[in-house]
């Protein structure tokens, strides 16, 4: 499938953000890490594992009429830390955006760990889990020190 | 606000700085001086979970530097089994104390206290986490023994994986450049994770399942307590507690300066025979635990340990 026929599969939006060169498969839990659920009233365009010169094969989100903060967009480091993004306003790119992967991931997913002190649901203190190692991504929790599966940590997004 | 989490909220010059304030109040600790470096300050005993030596010890610790102590209580009959969060507990400790001790059987409480209080947190053991004053305690002791705490080998035997002692230990000696051999039964070895942890700090690691047979080069054997409960049945775990236990005969040709540590309580690990050697050191490392822990409270609330105690000390 050539790379022109991915444009196919999804038309162009006139506003939104473009999230591309997700990792295959990754895309559902992206849209679970930006908290868009089915039933916002956006529309939100999802391709899955098509053809990728750069990736080998990717997914792509199209989230119409609502363009995403950095914040926001910080909180992928953890599932597609190369995804490219794009803020789009009539028709054109309007912005380019990089995602960044932060020191310290805060309030976006609870600790992995059944023995860590924020299992408690009812402790107020923000989750924190700290970058250790960048490329392979290491993450700790700050406060068991237990190093996250971020496969699992992603199963336990707040 | 700093507190003492883990050994890493100490640099090495901190800790044998520490460990000399120890020495120095030594005889505060045994009674035979009075000195009462933090009259007027109150220690907050907070152990969720069963403790006599790190409990009691930080209590006389603090009554013989003069302070006082108020203690949690019985967690069953407190306001934690009434629901009450970690976070509001500190919070309501935290206007009651100067200083914090806590045990938690949750991994992370100690930081997590540390990150709600404004008073400083001690960590008194948190799940199978950290141990920090456990640690200043045995390199006390350990240095007491052999005037350093530099190149020593030393074996840290029995479950290691539980013990949480041995984890806060096992960084310590590697930051001093100490030789770690780790022996015990496979099923209760050293977590991959801390192991891994040594190795970046440079640390040449040994593994072994046989204890025996490190007996003769070590300097110092810090044995645990291999526990019932971490067995599928009875014959399993007198099968491989039987290879984790010391007997007088098994120390003919140990170094003679060679010392035996156990954070206590021993069950079978140590036979009553080893007592009487020149070896036997954990009841001195137990006491000890009254000086390291006066030498840290000092440390935390800023408090200088004078130099020459004798001149400013009273005779009891």
């Amino acid at each position: 499938m050539s790379q022109e026929g991915n444009m196919r599969r999804v038309t162009a939006i006139k506003n939104g953000t473009v999230i591309d060169h997700i990792p295959s498969g990754k895309a559902l839990s992206v849209l679970k890490m930006l908290g868009i659920e089915g039933y916002m009233s956006n529309p939100v365009s999802l391709v899955m594992n098509v053809p990728s010169k750069k990736m080998g094969s990717k997914d792509i989100i199209k989230v119409e009429d609502r363009e995403l903060t950095q914040n926001e967009l910080d909180r992928l480091a953890l599932v597609a830390p190369d995804a490219s993004v794009a803020i789009i306003r009539a028709y054109s790119v309007a912005e380019k955006l990089e995602i960044n992967l932060t020191e310290e991931v805060v309030n976006l997913a609870r600790c992995t760990f059944t023995n860590c002190i924020t299992t408690n649901h009812r402790e107020p203190l923000p989750h924190r889990l700290v970058v250790t190692n960048r490329d392979p991504l290491e993450l700790r929790c700050r406060y068991c020190g237990k190093t996250q599966d971020i496969e699992e940590l992603v199963e336990n997004l707040l | 606000m700093p507190g003492l989490i883990t050994m890493d909220d100490l640099t090495n010059e901190e800790i044998i700085s520490i460990l000399d304030d120890a020495e120095r109040l030594l005889p505060v600790a045994r009674g035979e001086l009075y000195l009462p470096l933090l009259q007027g300050r109150i220690l907050g005993n907070l152990f969720f979970e069963p403790s006599t030596r790190t409990r009691m010890s930080f209590e006389t610790a603090m009554k013989r530097l003069g302070g006082d102590v108020v203690n949690l209580g019985d967690v069953k009959t407190s306001s934690v089994v009434k629901g009450e969060t970690l976070f509001d507990t500190i919070q309501m400790v935290d206007g009651y104390t100067d200083i914090i001790a806590m045990r938690h059987p949750r991994q992370g409480a100690a930081q997590y206290a540390c990150d709600s209080a404004r008073v400083p947190i001690m960590n008194g053991g948190d799940g199978a986490g950290h141990h920090p004053t456990q640690t200043m305690l045995d390199l006390f002791t350990i240095r007491q023994a052999h005037g350093t705490l530099e190149g020593l080998n030393v074996v840290l035997a029995g479950d290691l994986r539980y013990g949480r002692t041995v984890h806060s230990l096992s960084h310590a000696l590697v930051r001093f450049g100490c030789n770690v051999t780790f022996a015990s039964p496979d099923s209760l070895r050293m977590p991959e994770e801390i192991v891994n942890d040594l190795k970046i700090h440079g640390a040449e690691v040994v593994e072994t399942d046989d204890l025996l047979s490190q007996i003769n080069s070590a300097d110092v054997i810090y044995m645990t307590r291999i526990q019932k409960e971490r067995f599928p049945d009875e014959e399993e775990y007198a099968k491989v507690a039987g290879a984790y236990k010391l007997h007088a005969r098994d120390l003919d040709d140990a170094k003679a300066e060679m010392i035996i540590m156990h954070p206590l309580p021993r069950v079978d690990e140590i036979h009553p025979s080893v007592d009487s050697t020149r070896h036997a050191c954990y009841f001195e490392q137990a006491f000890n635990g009254v000086v390291a822990r006066m030498a840290l409270m000092c440390w935390l609330l800023g408090v200088t340990v004078p130099e020459d105690i004798t001149s400013e000390g009273g005779v009891l």
